[in-house]
């Protein structure tokens, strides 16, 4: 019975194939179908059981390419199709068929997206060619395939372990994979080696090694954390210095990996939704509203115009919060404590909002899978109201006292610089790409939720220093108090929640969708077997490429620099370790 | 005879509206089974007023109660009510190791050598329900199930994240602790010496020893 639902499902996508471009090319048609719920919120109720599972509109299908012609093919694409955002590289087990990538990628010029997938069918010796030649970015998308799965990339320049320790036994994403057996807690000192290396594929086609070497005996060495209290999380830096400026820096990440993307695999769909809050605790809002879209999307769980809105305010005021604490974190670091309490001060305003409606400060659990865990509260509307011109007063405050400052300017303007290219490049979405000139806002790009219809600015600058990347912020809390301001006595009524299922099912198929999180594009890759746990959900971390772009914005800066370079990137450790 | 301690007193919260007296009053005789010197304990009480009022935490932070123990410094909560804002980036100068966040098997081995680089009397106040007990990510194999698991634990304070007003909670309660503690003549120490004077004597002798053979 079940083979055969699968059958079903897995023809009936192929069937829609045609529409699909048309869906990823022209997101215009979103808005139009965010209409329709309200109307058909009452009839939903009753809906027939037995309902013909139709594809989610979010779903992708990614083309197989072989493995020999699947660096040509990138290249291709990258240069000839103008394919020049590597968006996400998803390592997936697909137990029998083998192991392999889902490489994402999206033009900026004509907003078309691709899927690619490979495939490699040894398990033991999986090998896949690498693109990091290609994106920048990559690098660390492979490196992060590599631990999790165990695939060598051939031609990658440095396959060393990122986010477990050196000395781990086996791939713990891997299904077959006990990994608490094999790793018992180690309380052990960890030993990391100045060596990598590389692998390739010679005429014979056999597999040669060559070995890298990071840092030389002889290099000055300086260790950032993993406990600093500037690197927002523990993140270990190792950096070489040629005097006061940085030669070469080494980031090792895992120290908070948590396993979110494995527990997944074992949680039901509602399950899953918890821990989304709890990656990057700043996009709260906006972490969990992509997961649940990613599954109401693919579900056909349709959501009501009401929760849409609501959804939007929330992300908004989300975004408010994260730059305040942004501005409030870098002043910190940069020993401006005061300007600390101000924008702390301010934070707590926001808080109150969130704490009346979803009853908690930082980790709100408020979006559900088709629709909200509550209604908002009855004082909601008048808070939010009150609180927009409070925050436009006291924007003006925090130019007075840190930005416009002579030190704060000087320590700031010309220091990190990023070009446009290395942005691309590097995968850097968010206002820390939009202060290099990049447009990537999702959205704009690609509007969801009530985006499409509100007016509102993406702003972009072009300098790509620290100082940009600080005043893109402010600027976008603005935007942000607009779009609140247009959507707060506009929430139109209705349910704020669909029924669905007691026990949500996704339709088997691989899906993916994204949001504008608050330091940049969060997307969630699902694949489902057509169970009730997904078979591979893995995120788009916002803060991954920021953080593999540190080494490229603080070569040859003064490692006193590093700290506010550090602090405009403004990543969240957890969100990167996952 | 049993002793009699003092209540210890902490500023506008009467004794009795402190939760679980009973494990605290257990931990004081088990602190005073000995019996103490009238003096040296009057001065221990001076110390432990002087102590209880400034406790410097360690700034660490691993996730999301982090954010939270920043909200608790700034303006609103004002963690200097209490004198804990004196917020030290070297465990050598910090009287008290704040666990704010889950602790990963990577991140365990220095979250230990940290607590192992603060100077005696130190306490560790595991906070959220991660560093108590592994919170939600207690089925992972990469997470730590508590903190108690490698270091001792003074206080727990529950909660994902805390509120701020249990964590000011927590610390008064941790501030009873200190003030329960005999300072001079018997530290309570929690960790033993890694090594007795004697016996890292006795190694230097062999080094040495070796030396000369060679």
């Amino acid at each position: 019975m079940k083979t055969m639902e699968e059958n079903k499902d897995l023809q009936t996508p192929a069937a829609a194939e045609p529409q699909k471009p048309a869906d990823a090319a022209a997101p215009a048609a979103k808005p139009a179908a965010a209409d329709k719920p309200a109307a058909a919120a009452k009839p939903a109720a009753a809906r027939p059981q037995p309902k013909p599972e139709v594809p989610g509109e979010n779903e992708i299908k990614p083309r197989l390419v072989e493995l020999s012609a699947l660096h040509d093919e990138m290249k291709r694409m990258r240069d000839e199709e103008k394919m020049d955002f590597l968006e996400l590289i998803t390592g997936v087990d697909w137990g029998e068929e083998g192991l392999g990538c889902v490489y994402n990628l999206w033009s900026t010029e004509t907003g078309r997206r691709e899927y690619v997938k490979a495939v490699c069918a040894d398990r033991d010796a999986a090998f896949i060619p690498t693109v990091s030649d290609l994106w920048t970015i990559a690098d660390i998308y492979e490196r992060e395939v590599f631990d999790f799965y165990g695939i060598r990339f051939l031609g990658h320049k440095d396959m060393r372990r990122v986010f477990l320790r050196e000395d781990w036994v086996g791939y713990p994403m891997r299904k077959d994979d006990k990994p608490e057996e094999q790793n018992p807690l180690n309380m052990e000192n960890e030993v990391l080696s100045d060596t990598t290396v590389e692998y390739n594929r010679d005429a014979d086609g056999r597999i040669t090694e060559t070995e890298h070497v990071v840092f030389a005996p002889d290099d000055y060495m300086v260790n950032i954390g993993p406990q600093h209290p500037s690197t927002h999380g523990v993140l270990h830096f190792r950096v070489a210095l040629e005097g006061e400026r940085i030669k070469k820096m080494d980031p090792k990440l895992g120290y908070i990996h948590r396993g979110i993307e494995k527990l997944n695999e074992s949680y039901t769909y509602p399950q899953t939704l918890a821990l989304t809050d709890r990656m990057d605790y700043l996009g709260a809002m906006q972490s969990r509203h992509a997961l649940c879209m990613a599954i109401e999307k693919a579900a056909s769980i349709e959501v009501s115009d009401r929760v849409q809105v609501v959804r939007t305010i929330m992300d908004e005021l989300q975004r408010i919060d994260s730059h305040i604490l942004f501005f409030s974190c870098l002043c910190q670091d940069m020993g401006a404590t005061t300007a600390f309490l101000y924008g702390f001060r301010d934070r707590e305003k926001v808080l109150d909002i969130f704490e009346e409606t979803c009853g908690g400060r930082l980790i709100l659990n408020y979006n559900m899978i088709g629709g909200l865990a509550a209604d908002i509260h009855p004082n909601f509307q008048k808070r939010v109201k009150e609180f927009i011109p409070y925050m436009r007063k006291n924007l003006k405050e925090y130019y007075d006292i840190f930005i416009n400052n002579v030190i704060a300017r000087n320590r700031l303007i010309g220091v990190g610089r990023l070009s446009l290219e290395q942005v691309v490049s590097g995968g850097c979405t968010g206002p820390s790409g939009r202060a290099s000139g990049w447009h990537n806002d999702v959205r704009k790009r690609q509007p969801y939720a009530a985006y499409g219809k509100v007016d509102f600015k993406e702003i972009v600058r072009t300098e790509g220093d620290s100082y940009a990347r600080l005043l893109c912020r402010m600027d976008e809390i603005e935007q942000s108090l607009s779009i609140i301001e247009q959507l707060i006595d506009n929430i139109p009524e209705g349910p704020f929640q669909t029924k669905t299922k007691p026990i949500i099912k996704v339709p088997a198929g691989t899906y993916y969708s994204c949001v504008e999180g608050s330091r940049g594009e969060f997307g969630v890759y699902l694949e489902s077997k057509g169970d009730k746990s997904p078979y591979r959900l893995h995120y788009r971390s916002t803060g991954l490429p920021l953080v593999w772009i540190m080494d490229t914005a603080c070569r040859g800066e003064l490692i006193a620099d590093m700290m506010a370079i550090n602090g405009t990137l403004d990543y969240v450790v957890p969100d990167i370790d996952r | 005879m049993a002793i009699r301690t003092k209540r210890p007193k902490i500023k506008n919260i009467p004794y009795e509206e402190f939760k679980d007296n009973e494990t605290y009053e257990k931990l004081v005789a088990e602190l005073n089974a000995n019996g103490v010197n009238v003096v040296v304990k009057t001065l221990d009480d001076l110390f432990d007023w002087g102590r209880s009022n400034s406790l410097w935490p360690l700034t660490f932070a691993t996730s999301c109660c982090g954010i939270e123990f920043m909200a608790v410094c700034a303006a609103r909560y004002d963690i200097a009510r209490f004198g804990f804002e004196v917020t030290r980036n070297s465990p050598r100068q910090a009287d008290v190791i704040l666990v704010n966040g889950t602790i990963t098997h990577k991140m365990a081995p220095v979250l230990k050598r940290l607590y192992d680089q603060m100077a005696d009397p130190k306490y560790v106040v595991a906070i959220g329900g991660c560093a108590v007990a592994g919170g939600p990510f207690t089925k992972s194999y990469h997470v730590v199930k508590g903190v108690d698991k490698i270091i001792p634990v003074d206080v727990y304070v529950p909660g994902c994240p805390p509120r701020p007003e249990s964590f000011l909670y927590g610390m008064m309660q941790l501030q009873r602790i200190v003030k329960a503690e005999n300072f001079f003549g018997t530290t309570n120490r929690k960790q033993k010496d890694p090594q007795t004077l004697s016996e890292s004597l006795e190694s230097i002798r062999e080094v040495v020893d070796k030396q000369q053979e060679a």
